[in-house]
């Protein structure tokens, strides 16, 4: 039923229904006591459908999408690892489920716990002090982040401290988050090994009073670790800034590195990326966010804290105020305790070296077709800059669509923005080398397509639900929904 | 071997040999050695999937599962059981953002049926693809206004939004260097007269909330003129699940409507995942934070949807973005598509029946009680506030003790809404919980 493409409003017949609500109990109320002043004029245009229909309708729809169960899903900077099912099971328990955010403590005794030892988990792999899980993603874990930056910078009456350094690999959300907590970014650019060039760095921080700190990633966006990490960070502080760690891509060094150990005071970590969460089509994802024991009084609100074997609540003055209606993603960090309690301190030791082992295998078997703009080892992703042979058109993007005909996911393209041409692979530890050798066998078999036959990337996909899409009309017509949708089929019929 | 791990002794050799080195640990050789961690983590040992769900159980009864008659932004509303049938198929939960449409219109499309959902409860032209929560939908509102303004750096935000929602509007705000005053309220309602008197040149926005912190539904007579007359924004965060019955914020006027969707078919989940809407005009679209999907064709003409605007957004703009909003609540869009496609508008106008009659009968009993007194008169729909001289903590260990959690203590948000507790009933509660709630008040003094 991969040609099914019905909108749900289109099966909207009237009165049929799908739900079963209990029957009216207190019949002396009725609504209409409500003044008609606080009613809405119109009702809603919502479908009529039975239960059915609507099983149908997202089932057929369902299978026009591709998941990680459906195959591999190299998407760098995404890390899409396998999300186990006992993460799901757990995380369906009532008694986690259906428990309201204001119950008192002693009534959520066991989802305060999950809360605390996650922290605790996490602060022990990272090498930071502790951590608050109520920031709802990696974009903002960052804000979070750098509030408290700011806040720290504040609370010495250093007011003046409002520049971030950010390298120009850095994903797009880190500028981004330092415009939204009312900073300002320097960007500093790349050497030619595609590190952060340590020379431009000191340069720029260079008699200067304000730098607040630096955003890094590492492995940086390039899947190389930055090998002068010691020294960035040396700078930085010297400088009177703080270090925060986009953790990204922390998955490359799970088990390996913490992050504290390298110097950093403040990072994120994504749960849906290194802690195996469901992404959930771009959500929820969950954005924990750690700190040094300096900073912890600046942990946002509400706090979990232990007081011998009893778990409670706290809010702290210090702190850089709310910045969630309750706890985060709740279900989401439970999804991750399990995960990392499934792996224990044996197998989580694994998860970068598999991850690196299995990014490197790629590069070093794609590289006599792809150009490899920076060679040496990469950890748990690897860019290539298009194909070697330059002399076709094909483009990053013929070979990313040509992917999804094969039965692949595509990688993540164009991006970071240093290679015009990037193409960034992420295989993750969950992979096995069949199927790593799967794909690259299908990418030899595109590079030689390229070159016999490309008219077959170019016109890729040809296999999948749909083709290539009209993106500019989309932008044009800004059809946003089903009420716009019908407003531009009747002025088109007229 | 573990089950998360493929890797086999033989493909690791075969690997290696293929790099030309002998062990996985040289990959990491370029690393300065006081980085590495040679220890192991203090982490607890792994644990089998057995062990895992006897853990699990344990805690999960260490969580008491209460009738709840309390609200206050998250509300115990019936989730029809195909909800989860077809959220956790993984085609839906574990794809990522729909980058590339030709593989992902299963989340593009619900993604726009969702709009389209938010868009007719609303009102409001447009819907993003969703935000993380009701109180940051608000926060980034406010945003949205200060921009769209240009020069007005100052938001008015209404004492009747729930407490929490003001408390992250403030953190956004204070970050970002923009300032806000307060409106009072006046009889639990935003007195409108208050807020002309603070209105100025330098007013980007004033946010109010229907039905507000108090559960009272909001009589905005007399606002969005006042404020199309200072050029500032109205906006207004609505509890989604009561747009199925109230006057929308088109219809009261406002720019910009956002807020909480949990009350359309999420569990109350210890506070989330749930997920927040924004919606305003077209003429401000591009100032909007956030995903939308718009709809177009393919190269073969067949109807499609991808994800558009996007020169809006942090990977496109970086620093000149709306907002650093990536990842959203996507799958919780899911949840509320899947929730309106069943409930229709006759379902969604009886649910809110169902707690409109449900919560007027809690009120008068608890009123003939003589115990609990209404300061306010004010019209509500599924929750309201009531003063009560009984102790707060005698009703919540009395209710506690018979599994219910409600009457819950407005006090723990601060010391202005001293002596009031919060019920709220949904179509969940049934005759005889509620009158064993008010059988153990009437023993209370």
């Amino acid at each position: 039923m991969i040609q099914y493409d019905k909108l749900i409003f289109e099966l909207s017949r009237e009165e049929r229904v799908g739900y079963s609500l209990p029957k009216s109990r207190f019949n002396d109320y009725s609504f209409n006591d409500l003044n008609e002043q606080f009613l809405r004029n119109e009702e809603p245009y919502l479908p009529e459908v039975s239960e059915l229909d609507v099983l149908r309708h997202f089932t057929n729809i369902s299978n026009k999408n591709f998941g990680i169960e459906n195959g591999f899903y190299p998407l760098g900077s995404c890390t899409m690892k396998y999300n186990p099912k006992i993460n799901e099971e757990i995380a369906s328990l009532r008694g986690f489920r259906r428990i309201h955010p204001l119950q008192p403590a002693s009534t959520v005794q066991g989802a305060l716990k999950v809360y605390y030892e996650l922290q605790r988990i996490l602060s022990e792999v990272s090498g930071l002090h502790e951590f608050t899980l109520n920031s709802y993603a990696g974009a903002h874990g960052e804000l979070v982040g750098l509030m408290i930056i700011k806040k720290y910078h504040q609370s010495r009456q250093d007011f003046k401290r409002n520049k971030i350094i950010i390298p120009d690999s850095a994903h797009g959300t880190n500028p981004a988050s330092v415009v939204v907590c009312g900073m300002k970014v320097i960007e500093i650019s790349s050497n030619k090994r595609g590190r952060v060039d340590l020379q431009s760095l000191k340069e720029a921080v260079e008699g200067r009073d304000d730098i607040a700190g630096m955003m890094l990633t590492n492995p940086n966006t390039l899947g190389i670790f930055e090998d002068d990490i010691c020294e960035i960070t040396k700078v930085i502080h010297e400088a009177g800034g703080l270090m925060y760690y986009d953790g990204a891509n922390l998955n490359a060094l799970l088990g390996k590195v913490r992050p504290g150990d390298m110097g950093f005071d403040v990072m994120h970590i994504n749960l849906h990326k290194t802690f195996s969460t469901p992404h959930g089509g771009g959500g929820p994802g969950s954005g924990p966010v750690g700190v040094t024991k300096e900073l912890e009084p600046f942990l946002p609100n509400p706090r979990i804290k232990k007081l011998e074997d009893h778990y409670y609540i706290e809010e702290n003055g210090d702190a850089i105020g709310r910045i969630s209606s309750y706890y985060g993603n709740y279900l989401v960090s439970l999804r991750a305790y399990v995960y990392l309690l499934t792996l224990g301190k044996e197998n989580i030791k694994l998860v970068g070296p598999y991850a690196t082992l299995n990014a490197n295998y790629i590069k070093n078997a794609l590289k006599t077709a792809y150009q490899l703009p920076i060679d040496g080892n990469c950890m748990h992703e690897v860019v290539f800059n298009g194909l070697i042979n330059k002399d076709t058109d094909i483009k990053t993007l013929d070979i990313a669509k040509r992917l999804l005909d094969y039965g692949m996911h595509a990688p993540t393209i164009y991006f970071p923005l240093l290679f015009p041409q990037a193409i960034m692979i992420e295989p993750t530890e969950t992979e096995s080398l069949q199927t790593i050798d799967a794909f690259i066998n299908i990418m030899h078999k595109i590079a030689i397509e390229a070159k016999e036959d490309p008219d077959k990337l170019k016109d890729a996909p040809t296999k999948t639900p749909i083709r290539r899409t009209d993106e500019v009309f989309a932008a044009k017509e800004m059809i946003f929904s089903y009420k716009d949708y019908l407003t531009y089929t009747e002025e088109r019929e007229q | 071997m573990f089950k998360y791990f493929p890797h086999t002794k033989a493909d690791i050799e075969k690997m290696l040999k293929s790099l030309n080195i002998s062990s996985i640990d040289e990959l990491f050789n370029e690393l300065p050695e006081s980085v590495i961690y040679n220890s192991d983590y203090d982490i607890p040992s792994f644990m089998s999937e057995a062990e895992l769900r006897s853990y699990f159980d344990q805690l999960n009864n260490q969580n008491k599962e209460l009738t709840l008659f309390s609200g206050l932004g998250a509300y115990d509303h019936y989730q029809p059981a195909i909800i989860d049938a077809i959220t956790s198929r993984q085609e839906f939960m574990t794809s990522y953002t729909p980058y590339q449409p030709e593989i992902s219109q299963g989340t593009l499309q619900y993604i726009f049926e969702y709009q389209s959902m938010i868009q007719t409860l609303t009102g409001m032209d447009v819907s993003n693809a969703s935000m993380y929560d009701g109180s940051t939908s608000t926060a980034e509102a406010c945003f949205m206004a200060a921009s769209i303004s240009r020069k007005r750096s100052k938001l008015l935000i209404s004492t009747t939004l729930n407490p929490n929602t003001i408390k992250v509007i403030e953190t956004y705000l204070k970050f970002k260097g923009l300032e806000w005053d307060y409106v009072d309220s006046k009889n639990g309602v935003t007195d409108l007269k208050d807020m002309k008197s603070k209105l100025d040149k330098d007013i980007a926005g004033v946010v109010v909330q229907n039905p507000n912190f108090f559960g009272h539904i909001e009589n905005y007579d007399g606002f969005s003129e006042t404020l199309k007359e200072n050029k500032s924004l109205f906006i207004m965060n609505a509890d989604i699940s009561t747009l199925g019955v109230l006057k929308t914020p088109f219809e009261q006027g406002a720019d910009i409507a956002c807020g909480e969707c949990q009350s359309l078919g999420m569990p109350v989940a210890y506070g989330g995942p749930f997920l927040g809407y924004l919606a305003t005009n077209k003429s401000y679209v591009r100032k909007m934070p956030g995903r939308i999907c718009g709809y177009t064709h393919d190269l073969e003409g067949k109807r499609a949807f991808v994800l558009t605007l996007q020169a809006r957004e942090q990977h496109i703009r970086r620093s000149k973005a709306n907002s650093n909003i990536c990842s959203n609540q996507s799958l919780m869009a899911l949840f509320v598509t899947i929730y309106l496609s069943t409930m229709g508008k006759h379902g969604l106008k009886k649910v809110n029946e169902l707690s409109y009659q449900g919560s007027h009968y809690l009120y008068d009993r608890l009123l003939k009680t003589g115990k609990f007194k209404d300061p306010f008169n004010q019209p509500f729909l599924k929750e309201f506030v009531l003063e009560t001289t009984i102790s707060h903590d005698l009703i919540q260990e009395a209710l506690l003790e018979n599994n219910i959690f409600g009457g819950y203590s407005l006090q723990s948000f601060g010391d202005e809404y001293e002596n009031l507790v919060n019920f709220a009933v949904t179509e969940k509660r049934t005759k005889a919980e509620i009158d064993r709630l008010v059988e153990i008040l009437e023993g209370l003094s």
